[in-house]
């Protein structure tokens, strides 16, 4: 599957299938706001976004790439990007990219992220695909503005531009040593320039800012508690609101007395068909409100957690006839058959969903501002102008950096529900997501079975590969082994028991906790070291690193594994991000797993900022951990039965091992982004450090359900 | 609805609350110190930790009328001119990412170094399991606890 493909399924996953329209920015207000300074737009030769040239879906960009970057008169940088932050530290690797191309201290770029009224149009951040392709479209346009900064103070001192330097904010002339802050060059101007052709970008081997450890630009802010984030915004007059949820999914309301509620003081029950919810000047009242309305559902009849399996085997698309690589796994002198199960989970970000949604008059008609957490402003946009009937330059998404997403975010439920309460209200309205809503009414990554087939020589060479995933999804499907003959195939199931959606790194875990639990059953079957049979098999000098480099540093091969301590070694490749972990599991009484140590190696070409990729790397590994060994949400009849931190366990500081994380830095190659792919190679290295100690083969995501596993 | 009192962050506040209103409620919309995060409502994530009385605790569980009269200090009220050494060894070691955990993480491993200056792992994993960081920066976390406590820094595997 090409890239571009896998996009376009990702995107589909995110159903966000027709809701984008013509694009169009409105900046108008906030270059006004800005003093004289100079604005660069680049023509269509810039690396596209992920959305293309030709655009996404019926979405046409424009040729001319609006502009990213703005340079006062006083030399303060500001970049406008759609992409948000959202604790994988973009603010501040984009901004080092920038300072980079742009030569300018880091901490004179302020970076405008994620709101539609200033920011250019963006499918959203997922897909690891900030910093492949945002990365470079601003060091572009940040390239640009340097030349043409460096044009004019040529003009002013009349000299060729090939005579001056840009650096550190200024451009000086060697020869004279005349020299000019960039806001001095640009001062009482507003240049709008046009440029063809890809500038030549540094080299990261001349890399100065970019590629260094920069701390968290606002970290200060976090450990202050002044950061605000989506749930913390405040507007006057504001009111704060309450839905009522259906006692299930898929219910329809039966009917509902509100009476009780409307009589407290400063309530508003606001009701639109099967809607219901309140707004209070306080959240405690609201609440009060909402226990008080009575409401009765008809929830249908919807199968349970212990059907899912076999719900998704019996609704899957049917698998194709058998082929070639069937005849080859058939008469394989070593074969396998065999099936992995993973459950539903949930990205359970620490800040639940929120939005503050404010109503204006502008002109002739109303005007929608909403403040929400999301991962796609422009997606949430677009479906707020679709609930309400309204146009593009009627509302306006903000997305102040937020309590993480991990996939989970990318839809304006919470947003449309605000907007809907203020507009009855009047007044604006924050609603804040219970952590019950949140496990319950968001999506969830999608549960599935995969199926592999393989055949190998008794030497270990694979000669037939065949893995079928069904509702999982397709990333991650296809194996980085070469292998002769292959068939991987991703089978959507009709009518999924639960709303599914996107998730850090999306099926990539699944797939890689299939494929490598599947070449560890291989190894072990071929009485070979799952390290070794791995290498002879991988023809990816890049895949290759990763193993070597994470067997050595953890020893790997230097004690065996005994029946109360297993290693196991899992790796793949996924959206650009090469891995590999080594772990340690101990084995306690009652098959209690512990997780000891991982230990793991990560390229993604030309490293931005060590320290961002580092610290996703141990996150990346520590989430890892609880959909291997315990995160499962468990559901039946239309709810879900453990919506809650008590009941649906997540990795916490005990549940850590020592981690260990080494990079290898190509600097010779683009840099790919590493917000998900970290994520893949845990699960399957504990799962075959399990077997490797117990002679149990645990098939299913997770693990265990709390802790322990059944033998 | 009734007239309190709360000395929050070295000074004293009236705010019209509930009796039983959560204090993480009347910290955030009543006086406007939002840096105290709701996470789930049911004291199992520690977003909301404060202190009360130099101890910390779960301000979602907390009633408002419980703690009017005791001492209240939220991340807001921590540093004093400059960082408190916990705030800073947090900076210091990037122990957070999207840091919506990070003021509840500041405000339990504060208390426990008010407990336990020179903490044990134990005593560490004790004071701290309860609350979540659900972007995984457990081990900075530590790290920074640990520098906090004035512990040489721990240098995390390198580069290849």
């Amino acid at each position: 599957m090409s890239s571009v493909d896998e996009l376009m399924t990702e995107a589909a996953l995110h159903e966000i299938r027709d809701r984008v329209r013509a694009f169009e920015l409105d900046r108008r207000d906030f270059l006004r706001m800005c003093a004289g300074g100079l604005l660069v737009c680049l023509s269509g030769t810039a690396p596209a976004q992920e959305s293309g040239r030709s655009g996404y879906a019926r979405h046409e960009l424009p040729q001319d790439v609006a502009a990213w970057i703005h340079i006062d008169a006083d030399g303060a940088v500001t970049v406008f990007t759609g992409k948000v932050e959202i604790g994988q530290n973009i603010r501040t690797s984009l901004a080092q990219s920038v300072a980079e191309e742009l030569r300018v201290p880091l901490d004179s770029i302020t970076m405008i992220m994620g709101d539609t009224a200033l920011t250019p149009w963006d499918m959203g951040t997922f897909g690891s695909r900030s910093t492949p392709t945002m990365g470079p479209q601003l060091r572009n346009m940040a390239m640009a503005a340097r030349q043409m900064l460096i044009e004019a103070a040529a003009q002013l001192w009349n000299v060729d531009p090939s005579a001056l330097t840009a650096e550190a904010g200024r451009v000086t002339n060697p020869k004279t040593g005349n020299s000019l802050q960039y806001g001095e060059i640009t001062r009482g101007e507003k240049l709008t320039r046009t440029v063809a052709g890809d500038p030549p970008l540094s080299p990261a081997t001349e890399w100065k800012i970019a590629g260094t450890p920069v701390p968290k630009v606002n970290g200060r802010q976090f450990v202050t508690g002044t950061h605000k984030y989506p749930s913390d915004i405040s507007r006057p007059g504001m009111l704060f609101g309450k839905v009522v949820r259906p006692s299930g999914f898929n219910a329809t309301l039966v009917s509902a007395d509100t009476s009780a509620a409307e009589k407290i003081s400063g309530v508003q029950v606001i009701r639109d068909g099967d809607f219901i919810g309140v707004v209070a000047p306080d959240v405690w009242t609201a609440d009060q409100a909402l226990a008080k309305i009575r409401a009765q559902w008809n929830v249908p009849q919807q199968i349970s957690n212990r059907e899912l399996f076999e719900y998704l085997r019996s609704h899957a698309a049917a698998a194709p006839a058998p082929g070639k690589v069937d005849d080859l796994i058939g008469s394989a002198e070593v074969q396998l058959n065999t099936e992995y199960t993973v459950a539903y989970i949930q990205h359970a970000p620490l800040e639940p969903r929120a939005a503050v949604a404010e109503w204006s008059t502008e002109g002739s008609g109303p005007k929608l501002t909403v403040w929400t957490g999301t991962q796609r402003p422009f997606g949430v946009r677009d479906e707020l102008m679709k609930a309400f009937r309204l146009s593009e330059d009627q509302v306006r998404v903000i997305m102040p950096d937020m309590g993480s997403g991990y996939g989970g975010k990318h839809t304006g439920e919470c947003a449309i529900e605000a907007a809907r309460l203020a507009k009855a209200a009047g007044k604006p309205v924050k609603l804040i997501w219970t952590r019950e809503e949140e496990f319950t009414w968001a999506y969830f990554r999608p549960a599935g079975v995969i199926t592999i087939r393989a055949g190998a020589k008794r030497d270990g060479t694979l000669v037939g590969w065949k893995h079928d995933n069904f509702n999982s999804g397709p990333s991650g499907v296809d194996t980085p082994y070469a292998v002769p003959e292959k068939h991987v195939q991703y089978h959507e199931v009709q009518s999924p028991p639960l709303v599914q959606g996107s998730y850090r790194g999306l099926a990539a875990t699944a797939n890689h906790f299939a494929r490598e639990s599947a070449m560890d059953e291989m190894a072990h079957q071929l009485s070979m070291d799952p390290l070794q049979f791995r290498l002879k098999n991988i023809t990816n000098d890049r895949l290759r690193a990763v193993f070597t480099t994470a067997a050595e540093k953890f020893g790997w091969g230097k004690t065996p594994s005994t029946s109360e301590r297993g290693f196991g070694i899992a790796g793949g490749i996924e959206k650009g991000g090469h891995v590999a972990a080594c772990a340690e599991v101990e084995i306690l009484s009652g098959n209690h797993i512990r997780i000891r140590r991982i230990v793991q190696a990560w390229e993604c070409g030309a490293i931005v900022n060590p320290d961002g990729l580092r610290n996703q790397n141990m996150g990346a590994m520590v989430m890892g951990i609880g959909g291997a060994l315990f995160e499962h949400i468990q559901f039946a009849n239309g709810k879900i039965l453990n919506p809650h931190f008590a009941d649906y366990r997540v990795p916490r500081f005990r549940d850590t091992p020592q981690i260990e994380v080494f990079l290898i830095d190509r600097k010779d190659l683009p840099s790919a982004g590493a917000g998900e792919t970290p994520i893949v190679a845990v699960a399957p290295a504990v799962a075959n450090a399990v077997f490797a100690a117990t002679g149990k083969r645990l098939r299913s995501m997770p693990l265990t359900g709390d802790g322990t596993f059944s033998t | 609805m009734a007239e309190l009192t709360f000395n929050v962050n070295g000074s004293e506040q009236r705010a019209r609350a509930a009796e039983d209103e959560p204090l993480l409620w009347v910290l955030r919309n009543r006086l406007g110190l939002t840096g105290t995060k709701y996470g789930c409502g049911e004291g199992q994530c520690g977003a909301c930790t404060v202190l009360i009385n130099g101890e910390a605790a779960r301000s979602c569980l907390t009633s408002a009328s419980a703690v009017a009269g005791a001492k209240i200090v939220t991340v807001e009220g921590l540093a004093n001119g400059k960082l408190s050494p916990v705030q800073q060894a947090f900076l210091e070691e990037g122990a957070y990412q999207c840091g919506y955990c990070t003021s509840g993480m500041i405000m339990a491993a504060t208390s426990l170094l008010r407990q336990h200056p020179h903490p044990s792992d134990e005593q560490i994993l004790d004071a701290m399991n309860g609350n979540v960081c659900r972007c995984g920066t457990y081990p900075r976390i530590v790290a920074a606890i640990r520098r906090a406590a004035g512990e040489p820094a721990r240098k995390e595997s390198e580069n290849v």
